[in-house]
Protein backbone atom coordinates (compact mmCIF):
# COMPACT_ATOMS: atom_id res chain seq x y z
CA UNK A 1 0.00 0.00 0.00
CA UNK A 2 2.08 2.55 1.17
CA UNK A 3 4.36 1.49 -1.75
CA UNK A 4 1.99 3.06 -4.15
CA UNK A 5 2.21 6.38 -2.40
CA UNK A 6 5.55 6.44 -2.82
CA UNK A 7 5.37 5.61 -6.13
CA UNK A 8 2.63 8.97 -6.94
CA UNK A 9 4.73 11.07 -4.96
CA UNK A 10 7.66 10.33 -7.30
CA UNK A 11 5.42 10.20 -10.61
CA UNK A 12 4.66 14.25 -9.98
CA UNK A 13 8.16 14.76 -8.73
CA UNK A 14 8.94 13.09 -11.64
CA UNK A 15 6.15 14.69 -14.03
CA UNK A 16 5.26 11.67 -15.71
CA UNK A 17 2.03 12.05 -17.52
CA UNK A 18 2.10 8.91 -19.07
CA UNK A 19 1.84 7.18 -15.78
CA UNK A 20 0.02 8.71 -13.43
CA UNK A 21 -3.45 8.22 -14.77
CA UNK A 22 -2.99 4.58 -14.86
CA UNK A 23 -0.95 4.64 -11.23
CA UNK A 24 -3.90 6.71 -9.80
CA UNK A 25 -6.38 3.92 -10.99
CA UNK A 26 -3.95 1.08 -9.83
CA UNK A 27 -4.46 3.02 -6.27
CA UNK A 28 -7.96 3.29 -6.72
CA UNK A 29 -8.54 -0.30 -7.57
CA UNK A 30 -6.72 -1.28 -5.16
CA UNK A 31 -9.30 0.12 -2.41
CA UNK A 32 -7.22 3.28 -1.20
CA UNK A 33 -9.50 6.49 -1.14
CA UNK A 34 -9.79 9.40 -3.11
CA UNK A 35 -8.57 11.56 0.43
CA UNK A 36 -5.59 9.24 0.69
CA UNK A 37 -4.21 9.76 -2.83
CA UNK A 38 -4.35 13.10 -2.35
CA UNK A 39 -2.62 13.39 0.97
CA UNK A 40 -0.12 10.79 1.29
CA UNK A 41 0.30 10.68 -2.49
CA UNK A 42 0.02 14.02 -4.63
CA UNK A 43 0.59 16.38 -1.72
CA UNK A 44 3.53 15.33 -0.73
CA UNK A 45 5.18 15.15 -4.01
CA UNK A 46 4.08 18.47 -4.71
CA UNK A 47 5.81 19.79 -1.55
CA UNK A 48 9.03 17.90 -2.54
CA UNK A 49 8.74 20.26 -6.03
CA UNK A 50 7.98 23.04 -4.23
CA UNK A 51 10.87 22.89 -1.84
CA UNK A 52 13.20 21.96 -4.67
CA UNK A 53 12.01 24.80 -7.07
CA UNK A 54 12.49 27.45 -3.47
CA UNK A 55 15.88 26.16 -3.07
CA UNK A 56 16.39 26.29 -7.03
CA UNK A 57 17.12 22.88 -7.77
CA UNK A 58 14.36 22.37 -10.01
CA UNK A 59 12.93 24.87 -12.27
CA UNK A 60 10.00 26.06 -13.93
CA UNK A 61 9.18 23.92 -16.55
CA UNK A 62 9.79 21.07 -14.19
CA UNK A 63 7.40 22.44 -12.06
CA UNK A 64 5.07 23.05 -14.90
CA UNK A 65 4.90 18.95 -15.24
CA UNK A 66 4.69 18.24 -12.08
CA UNK A 67 1.41 20.49 -11.81
CA UNK A 68 0.19 18.88 -14.91
CA UNK A 69 1.11 15.18 -13.88
CA UNK A 70 -1.13 16.29 -10.40
CA UNK A 71 -3.88 17.77 -12.36
CA UNK A 72 -3.72 14.62 -14.33
CA UNK A 73 -4.52 12.49 -11.42
CA UNK A 74 -6.74 14.78 -10.06
CA UNK A 75 -9.49 14.77 -12.91
CA UNK A 76 -9.63 10.96 -11.70
CA UNK A 77 -10.03 11.87 -7.64
CA UNK A 78 -11.99 15.23 -7.54
CA UNK A 79 -15.53 13.35 -8.28
CA UNK A 80 -14.63 10.79 -5.70
CA UNK A 81 -13.77 13.89 -3.24
CA UNK A 82 -16.60 15.39 -3.22
CA UNK A 83 -18.95 12.67 -3.06
CA UNK A 84 -17.54 11.63 -0.07
CA UNK A 85 -17.10 14.98 1.40
CA UNK A 86 -13.86 15.39 1.91
CA UNK A 87 -12.81 18.58 2.98
CA UNK A 88 -9.89 20.52 0.63
CA UNK A 89 -7.87 22.29 2.75
CA UNK A 90 -9.04 25.57 1.97
CA UNK A 91 -10.39 27.85 -0.70
CA UNK A 92 -8.04 30.04 -2.88
CA UNK A 93 -8.74 33.17 -5.07
CA UNK A 94 -6.60 34.16 -7.65
CA UNK A 95 -5.77 36.43 -10.35
CA UNK A 96 -3.30 38.94 -11.63
CA UNK A 97 -4.22 42.79 -11.49
CA UNK A 98 -5.69 44.90 -14.14
CA UNK A 99 -3.80 46.25 -16.47
CA UNK A 100 -1.33 43.23 -16.49
CA UNK A 101 -0.53 40.60 -18.62
CA UNK A 102 1.90 38.57 -16.69
CA UNK A 103 0.82 35.58 -15.59
CA UNK A 104 3.31 32.53 -15.02
CA UNK A 105 4.16 33.29 -11.61
CA UNK A 106 0.32 33.59 -10.85
CA UNK A 107 0.13 30.78 -12.49
CA UNK A 108 2.78 28.66 -10.42
CA UNK A 109 0.87 30.08 -7.02
CA UNK A 110 -2.18 28.24 -8.38
CA UNK A 111 -0.47 24.94 -9.44
CA UNK A 112 1.36 24.95 -5.74
CA UNK A 113 -1.85 26.04 -4.00
CA UNK A 114 -3.38 22.94 -5.79
CA UNK A 115 -0.64 20.87 -4.63
CA UNK A 116 -0.97 21.78 -0.82
CA UNK A 117 -4.83 20.32 -1.50
CA UNK A 118 -6.40 23.91 -2.01
CA UNK A 119 -9.19 23.98 -4.35
CA UNK A 120 -8.10 26.95 -6.65
CA UNK A 121 -9.97 29.35 -8.76
CA UNK A 122 -7.95 31.20 -10.97
CA UNK A 123 -9.64 34.40 -12.79
CA UNK A 124 -6.95 35.34 -15.06
CA UNK A 125 -5.22 38.21 -15.71
CA UNK A 126 -6.06 41.82 -15.73
CA UNK A 127 -8.57 41.76 -13.48
CA UNK A 128 -10.43 45.04 -12.50
CA UNK A 129 -10.75 45.18 -8.48
CA UNK A 130 -14.54 45.04 -8.78
CA UNK A 131 -14.24 42.07 -10.11
CA UNK A 132 -12.00 40.81 -7.50
CA UNK A 133 -14.70 42.02 -4.67
CA UNK A 134 -17.90 40.20 -7.20
CA UNK A 135 -15.73 36.70 -7.04
CA UNK A 136 -15.30 37.24 -3.27
CA UNK A 137 -18.75 37.37 -2.93
CA UNK A 138 -19.97 34.80 -5.15
CA UNK A 139 -16.94 32.18 -4.47
CA UNK A 140 -15.99 33.27 -0.46
CA UNK A 141 -12.60 32.06 -0.61
CA UNK A 142 -10.63 31.48 2.43
CA UNK A 143 -7.88 33.63 0.44
CA UNK A 144 -7.08 35.70 -1.88
CA UNK A 145 -3.93 36.22 -3.96
CA UNK A 146 -3.27 38.80 -6.29
CA UNK A 147 -0.29 39.45 -8.48
CA UNK A 148 1.49 42.22 -10.69
CA UNK A 149 4.98 42.23 -12.18
CA UNK A 150 4.78 45.86 -12.96
CA UNK A 151 5.67 48.94 -11.03
CA UNK A 152 2.82 51.08 -12.87
CA UNK A 153 0.14 48.09 -12.07
CA UNK A 154 0.87 47.56 -8.23
CA UNK A 155 -1.15 49.79 -7.34
CA UNK A 156 -3.99 48.18 -7.94
CA UNK A 157 -3.24 45.67 -5.14
CA UNK A 158 -4.51 48.53 -2.94
CA UNK A 159 -7.19 49.44 -4.78
CA UNK A 160 -8.19 46.20 -4.39
CA UNK A 161 -7.87 45.78 -1.15
CA UNK A 162 -9.82 49.36 -0.81
CA UNK A 163 -12.84 48.16 -2.86
CA UNK A 164 -13.32 45.17 -0.69
CA UNK A 165 -12.97 47.39 2.37
CA UNK A 166 -16.08 49.37 1.06
CA UNK A 167 -17.80 46.30 -0.44
CA UNK A 168 -17.73 44.90 3.88
CA UNK A 169 -15.95 41.72 3.12
CA UNK A 170 -12.22 42.65 3.49
CA UNK A 171 -12.49 41.19 7.15
CA UNK A 172 -13.82 37.51 5.17
CA UNK A 173 -10.55 36.81 2.98
CA UNK A 174 -6.58 36.64 3.90
CA UNK A 175 -4.84 38.84 1.01
CA UNK A 176 -2.04 37.78 0.32
CA UNK A 177 0.30 39.30 -2.96
CA UNK A 178 3.28 38.65 -5.09
CA UNK A 179 4.85 39.42 -8.40
CA UNK A 180 8.67 41.00 -8.87
CA UNK A 181 8.03 44.84 -7.76
CA UNK A 182 5.92 43.89 -4.97
CA UNK A 183 7.58 44.05 -1.07
CA UNK A 184 6.86 43.06 2.70
CA UNK A 185 6.19 46.09 3.06
CA UNK A 186 4.59 47.10 0.13
CA UNK A 187 2.13 44.67 1.31
CA UNK A 188 2.18 46.18 4.92
CA UNK A 189 1.28 49.50 3.46
CA UNK A 190 -1.59 48.76 1.12
CA UNK A 191 -2.99 46.30 4.56
CA UNK A 192 -2.69 43.31 2.58
CA UNK A 193 -1.96 39.92 4.70
CA UNK A 194 0.73 39.03 3.84
CA UNK A 195 3.54 38.99 0.98
CA UNK A 196 5.69 35.56 -0.49
CA UNK A 197 8.34 36.13 -2.90
CA UNK A 198 7.66 32.57 -5.03
CA UNK A 199 4.95 30.44 -5.89
CA UNK A 200 5.83 27.60 -3.01
CA UNK A 201 6.47 30.94 -0.34
CA UNK A 202 2.95 31.58 -1.42
CA UNK A 203 1.54 27.68 -0.98
CA UNK A 204 2.99 27.69 2.58
CA UNK A 205 1.87 30.90 3.44
CA UNK A 206 -2.05 30.12 2.17
CA UNK A 207 -1.04 27.41 4.64
CA UNK A 208 -0.44 29.28 7.50
CA UNK A 209 -3.44 30.87 6.77
CA UNK A 210 -5.67 28.29 7.20
CA UNK A 211 -3.91 27.33 10.82
CA UNK B 1 10.18 40.95 -49.74
CA UNK B 2 9.67 44.49 -48.25
CA UNK B 3 12.10 46.94 -48.28
CA UNK B 4 14.62 47.20 -45.48
CA UNK B 5 13.77 50.21 -43.54
CA UNK B 6 15.79 53.11 -41.78
CA UNK B 7 14.39 54.07 -38.83
CA UNK B 8 16.44 57.15 -37.12
CA UNK B 9 16.28 58.36 -33.91
CA UNK B 10 18.50 61.04 -32.59
CA UNK B 11 19.49 63.18 -29.06
CA UNK B 12 20.60 66.55 -29.64
CA UNK B 13 23.92 65.42 -30.73
CA UNK B 14 24.14 62.06 -31.38
CA UNK B 15 21.88 60.25 -34.57
CA UNK B 16 21.46 56.64 -34.56
CA UNK B 17 20.31 54.78 -37.78
CA UNK B 18 18.61 51.22 -37.04
CA UNK B 19 19.29 49.25 -40.39
CA UNK B 20 19.56 45.33 -41.26
CA UNK B 21 22.47 46.07 -42.79
CA UNK B 22 24.05 47.84 -40.07
CA UNK B 23 25.46 46.79 -36.86
CA UNK B 24 22.67 45.71 -34.40
CA UNK B 25 21.52 48.53 -32.08
CA UNK B 26 21.54 47.41 -28.56
CA UNK B 27 18.73 49.89 -26.43
CA UNK B 28 20.42 49.73 -22.50
CA UNK B 29 17.08 48.25 -20.55
CA UNK B 30 19.11 48.70 -16.96
CA UNK B 31 17.06 52.11 -16.41
CA UNK B 32 14.05 50.76 -14.97
CA UNK B 33 13.27 50.03 -11.51
CA UNK B 34 10.78 47.12 -12.38
CA UNK B 35 12.31 44.14 -10.42
CA UNK B 36 15.54 46.33 -9.56
CA UNK B 37 14.36 46.74 -5.64
CA UNK B 38 17.81 48.91 -4.82
CA UNK B 39 17.19 51.45 -8.12
CA UNK B 40 13.53 51.66 -6.76
CA UNK B 41 14.27 52.55 -3.12
CA UNK B 42 16.72 55.06 -4.89
CA UNK B 43 14.54 56.47 -6.97
CA UNK B 44 11.90 57.14 -4.58
CA UNK B 45 14.09 58.63 -2.04
CA UNK B 46 14.84 60.77 -4.85
CA UNK B 47 18.53 59.80 -5.25
CA UNK B 48 19.79 59.82 -8.75
CA UNK B 49 23.38 58.48 -8.27
CA UNK B 50 22.57 54.64 -9.85
CA UNK B 51 20.61 56.17 -12.59
CA UNK B 52 24.03 58.15 -13.36
CA UNK B 53 26.08 55.32 -13.03
CA UNK B 54 24.11 52.85 -15.16
CA UNK B 55 24.05 55.37 -17.50
CA UNK B 56 27.28 55.60 -18.62
CA UNK B 57 28.28 52.15 -17.64
CA UNK B 58 25.85 50.76 -20.29
CA UNK B 59 26.94 53.25 -23.20
CA UNK B 60 30.41 52.68 -22.24
CA UNK B 61 29.49 48.75 -23.05
CA UNK B 62 28.17 49.48 -26.26
CA UNK B 63 24.51 50.64 -25.85
CA UNK B 64 23.74 52.92 -28.93
CA UNK B 65 20.39 53.82 -27.24
CA UNK B 66 18.99 53.90 -23.27
CA UNK B 67 15.65 52.96 -22.47
CA UNK B 68 14.36 55.24 -19.76
CA UNK B 69 11.20 54.01 -17.33
CA UNK B 70 10.54 55.77 -14.33
CA UNK B 71 7.18 53.84 -13.29
CA UNK B 72 7.70 54.10 -9.09
CA UNK B 73 4.31 52.69 -7.17
CA UNK B 74 2.28 56.50 -6.03
CA UNK B 75 5.14 58.72 -7.71
CA UNK B 76 4.33 61.66 -9.98
CA UNK B 77 5.28 59.48 -12.85
CA UNK B 78 5.16 62.90 -15.01
CA UNK B 79 7.66 64.79 -13.33
CA UNK B 80 9.80 61.70 -11.86
CA UNK B 81 10.46 60.58 -15.66
CA UNK B 82 11.79 64.25 -16.52
CA UNK B 83 13.92 64.40 -13.52
CA UNK B 84 15.34 60.81 -14.80
CA UNK B 85 15.60 61.87 -17.94
CA UNK B 86 17.59 65.30 -17.40
CA UNK B 87 19.92 62.99 -15.16
CA UNK B 88 20.68 60.76 -17.81
CA UNK B 89 21.01 63.60 -20.85
CA UNK B 90 23.14 65.06 -18.34
CA UNK B 91 25.96 61.79 -18.39
CA UNK B 92 25.43 60.57 -21.72
CA UNK B 93 24.96 61.61 -25.48
CA UNK B 94 23.07 58.44 -27.19
CA UNK B 95 19.40 58.88 -27.94
CA UNK B 96 16.65 57.93 -25.56
CA UNK B 97 13.91 55.69 -25.63
CA UNK B 98 11.02 56.98 -23.33
CA UNK B 99 9.35 53.88 -21.50
CA UNK B 100 6.41 54.86 -20.14
CA UNK B 101 2.82 53.43 -19.55
CA UNK B 102 0.99 57.03 -19.07
CA UNK B 103 0.62 59.34 -21.29
CA UNK B 104 0.55 62.30 -19.36
CA UNK B 105 4.50 61.38 -18.49
CA UNK B 106 4.82 60.35 -22.28
CA UNK B 107 4.01 63.82 -23.40
CA UNK B 108 5.72 65.91 -20.64
CA UNK B 109 8.89 63.70 -21.32
CA UNK B 110 8.46 64.52 -25.13
CA UNK B 111 7.76 68.03 -24.41
CA UNK B 112 11.47 68.23 -23.22
CA UNK B 113 13.59 65.74 -25.02
CA UNK B 114 15.57 67.13 -27.44
CA UNK B 115 15.71 65.28 -30.75
CA UNK B 116 14.00 62.49 -32.08
CA UNK B 117 12.70 59.89 -29.45
CA UNK B 118 11.91 56.22 -29.71
CA UNK B 119 9.08 55.85 -27.28
CA UNK B 120 8.23 52.42 -25.81
CA UNK B 121 5.61 51.79 -26.40
CA UNK B 122 2.77 51.68 -28.06
CA UNK B 123 0.46 48.34 -28.62
CA UNK B 124 -2.55 47.30 -31.35
CA UNK B 125 -5.22 47.81 -28.46
CA UNK B 126 -7.69 50.72 -29.08
CA UNK B 127 -7.20 52.59 -26.09
CA UNK B 128 -2.93 52.45 -26.54
CA UNK B 129 -3.59 53.85 -30.51
CA UNK B 130 -5.53 56.13 -29.08
CA UNK B 131 -3.74 57.92 -26.78
CA UNK B 132 -0.22 57.31 -27.91
CA UNK B 133 0.00 57.86 -32.30
CA UNK B 134 -1.25 61.43 -32.25
CA UNK B 135 2.34 62.29 -29.32
CA UNK B 136 4.57 60.02 -31.89
CA UNK B 137 2.54 62.41 -34.67
CA UNK B 138 2.86 65.69 -32.64
CA UNK B 139 6.38 65.22 -31.58
CA UNK B 140 7.82 63.44 -35.11
CA UNK B 141 8.92 60.43 -32.72
CA UNK B 142 9.69 57.12 -33.91
CA UNK B 143 7.75 54.12 -31.54
CA UNK B 144 7.89 50.62 -30.51
CA UNK B 145 4.53 48.66 -31.59
CA UNK B 146 3.93 45.61 -29.43
CA UNK B 147 1.99 42.64 -31.20
CA UNK B 148 -0.24 42.45 -28.38
CA UNK B 149 -4.09 44.27 -28.56
CA UNK B 150 -7.83 43.93 -26.93
CA UNK B 151 -7.40 40.15 -27.26
CA UNK B 152 -4.09 39.82 -25.84
CA UNK B 153 -0.99 38.73 -26.72
CA UNK B 154 -1.27 36.75 -30.32
CA UNK B 155 -0.61 32.56 -30.14
CA UNK B 156 0.49 32.72 -33.87
CA UNK B 157 3.26 34.26 -35.85
CA UNK B 158 0.63 34.79 -38.62
CA UNK B 159 -1.51 36.43 -35.86
CA UNK B 160 0.98 38.81 -34.55
CA UNK B 161 1.89 40.01 -38.15
CA UNK B 162 -1.74 40.77 -38.00
CA UNK B 163 -1.57 43.09 -35.28
CA UNK B 164 1.72 44.20 -36.79
CA UNK B 165 0.13 45.70 -39.38
CA UNK B 166 -2.60 46.89 -37.82
CA UNK B 167 -0.75 49.32 -35.82
CA UNK B 168 1.46 50.41 -39.44
CA UNK B 169 -1.82 50.43 -41.01
CA UNK B 170 -3.07 53.32 -38.29
CA UNK B 171 0.12 55.68 -38.04
CA UNK B 172 0.23 55.58 -42.13
CA UNK B 173 -4.00 57.18 -41.84
CA UNK B 174 -2.46 59.74 -39.69
CA UNK B 175 0.57 60.26 -41.85
CA UNK B 176 3.62 58.59 -39.29
CA UNK B 177 6.50 56.97 -41.73
CA UNK B 178 5.88 53.23 -41.36
CA UNK B 179 9.75 53.45 -40.77
CA UNK B 180 9.08 55.14 -37.49
CA UNK B 181 7.25 52.49 -36.46
CA UNK B 182 9.59 49.34 -35.10
CA UNK B 183 7.97 46.76 -33.97
CA UNK B 184 8.25 44.08 -31.40
CA UNK B 185 7.11 40.24 -31.56
CA UNK B 186 6.96 39.64 -28.11
CA UNK B 187 9.28 37.35 -26.63
CA UNK B 188 7.85 35.20 -23.91
CA UNK B 189 9.66 32.63 -21.58
CA UNK B 190 10.15 29.51 -22.66
CA UNK B 191 10.24 28.80 -18.79
CA UNK B 192 6.22 28.12 -19.54
CA UNK B 193 6.27 27.36 -23.47
CA UNK B 194 9.35 25.69 -24.95
CA UNK B 195 7.81 27.03 -28.60
CA UNK B 196 8.31 30.63 -26.97
CA UNK B 197 11.49 31.54 -29.11
CA UNK B 198 10.51 29.86 -32.66
CA UNK B 199 7.57 31.41 -32.15
CA UNK B 200 8.94 34.62 -31.89
CA UNK B 201 11.59 34.18 -34.71
CA UNK B 202 8.81 33.01 -37.26
CA UNK B 203 6.78 36.09 -36.54
CA UNK B 204 9.64 37.72 -37.19
CA UNK B 205 10.27 36.96 -40.56
CA UNK B 206 6.73 37.23 -41.55
CA UNK B 207 7.00 41.13 -40.03
CA UNK B 208 10.10 42.27 -41.72
CA UNK B 209 9.01 40.12 -45.35
CA UNK B 210 5.99 41.86 -45.31
CA UNK B 211 7.08 45.38 -43.80
CA UNK B 212 10.84 45.90 -44.23
CA UNK B 213 10.26 47.68 -40.56
CA UNK B 214 13.13 47.46 -37.82
CA UNK B 215 12.24 44.77 -34.76
CA UNK B 216 13.28 45.29 -31.25
CA UNK B 217 12.56 42.75 -28.41
CA UNK B 218 13.16 42.40 -24.58
CA UNK B 219 15.46 39.88 -25.46
CA UNK B 220 15.79 38.85 -21.43
CA UNK B 221 12.70 37.58 -20.83
CA UNK B 222 12.73 34.39 -22.89
CA UNK B 223 14.83 32.47 -20.26
CA UNK B 224 12.99 33.22 -16.96
CA UNK B 225 12.00 29.78 -14.88
CA UNK B 226 15.01 28.42 -16.55
CA UNK B 227 18.44 27.69 -14.99
CA UNK B 228 21.44 29.54 -16.51
CA UNK B 229 19.58 32.08 -18.59
CA UNK B 230 22.98 33.80 -19.76
CA UNK B 231 23.59 30.77 -22.36
CA UNK B 232 19.71 30.90 -23.29
CA UNK B 233 19.53 34.66 -23.80
CA UNK B 234 23.32 34.81 -25.60
CA UNK B 235 22.58 32.12 -28.22
CA UNK B 236 18.46 33.41 -29.03
CA UNK B 237 19.85 36.50 -29.51
CA UNK B 238 22.14 35.69 -32.23
CA UNK B 239 19.67 33.54 -33.46
CA UNK B 240 16.93 36.39 -33.26
CA UNK B 241 19.21 38.70 -35.49
CA UNK B 242 19.62 36.36 -38.07
CA UNK B 243 16.37 36.33 -38.30
CA UNK B 244 15.89 39.92 -38.49
CA UNK B 245 15.84 41.68 -35.47
CA UNK B 246 18.14 44.82 -35.04
CA UNK B 247 17.61 46.99 -31.74
CA UNK B 248 16.92 44.25 -29.01
CA UNK B 249 16.20 46.22 -25.79
CA UNK B 250 18.97 44.19 -23.56
CA UNK B 251 21.32 44.93 -20.41
CA UNK B 252 24.92 45.19 -22.25
CA UNK B 253 26.45 44.91 -19.22
CA UNK B 254 25.85 40.85 -19.06
CA UNK B 255 28.87 40.16 -20.94
CA UNK B 256 27.81 36.53 -23.10
CA UNK B 257 25.20 39.09 -24.37
CA UNK B 258 27.45 41.96 -25.79
CA UNK B 259 29.72 39.16 -27.08
CA UNK B 260 27.38 37.28 -28.80
CA UNK B 261 25.62 40.06 -30.41
CA UNK B 262 29.32 41.13 -31.96
CA UNK B 263 29.22 37.74 -32.84
CA UNK B 264 26.55 37.47 -34.57
CA UNK B 265 26.92 40.76 -36.36
CA UNK B 266 30.43 39.51 -37.90
CA UNK B 267 28.61 36.23 -38.95
CA UNK B 268 25.77 38.82 -40.80
CA UNK B 269 28.53 40.12 -42.46
CA UNK B 270 27.89 43.58 -40.89
CA UNK B 271 31.54 44.26 -39.05
CA UNK B 272 33.62 45.40 -41.66
CA UNK B 273 37.15 43.36 -41.70
CA UNK B 274 35.54 42.29 -38.32
CA UNK B 275 36.48 45.81 -36.63
CA UNK B 276 34.18 46.02 -33.83
CA UNK B 277 35.07 42.45 -33.06
CA UNK B 278 38.70 42.83 -32.55
CA UNK B 279 38.55 45.89 -30.86
CA UNK B 280 35.67 44.43 -28.16
CA UNK B 281 38.35 41.33 -27.56
CA UNK B 282 41.41 44.14 -26.86
CA UNK B 283 39.30 45.98 -24.48
CA UNK B 284 38.21 42.66 -22.78
CA UNK B 285 41.84 42.00 -22.68
CA UNK B 286 42.46 45.12 -21.52
CA UNK B 287 40.09 45.16 -18.63
CA UNK B 288 41.60 41.54 -17.85
CA UNK B 289 45.09 42.71 -17.36
CA UNK B 290 43.92 45.74 -15.23
CA UNK B 291 41.87 43.29 -12.93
Amino acid sequence: MSNLFAELSKTVIEGNLDEIVQLTQDALDDGLSAKEILDKGLMPGMDHVGVEFKAGNMFVPEVLRSARAMQSSMVLIKPLLAETGADMTGKVLIGTVKGDLHDIGKNLVGMMCEGAGFEVIDMGKDIEPQDFVDAVKEHEPHILGMSALLTTTMRSMEHTVKALEEAGVRDKVKIMIGGAPVTQAFSDQIGADGYASNAASASELAKKFMG
Amino acid sequence: MAKNLTTVVSSKIQTVEINRGNPTVIIGERINPTGRKLMLKALQAGDFDIVRSDAVKQVEAGAKILDVNAGVPGADEPALLKQVLTTVMDVVDVPLCIDTADPEALEAALSMYEGKALINSVNGEERSLGAVMPLVKEYGAAVIGLCMDDDGIPATPDDRLKVAGNIIERAGKMGIPVEDIVIDPLALTMGSDHTSGLIAMQAIEKIIAEFGVNITMGASNISFGMPDRKFINSTFIAMAIHAGLTCPITNPLEPEVSIAVKAADLSMGRDEYGMIWIQAYRARQKEQEEN
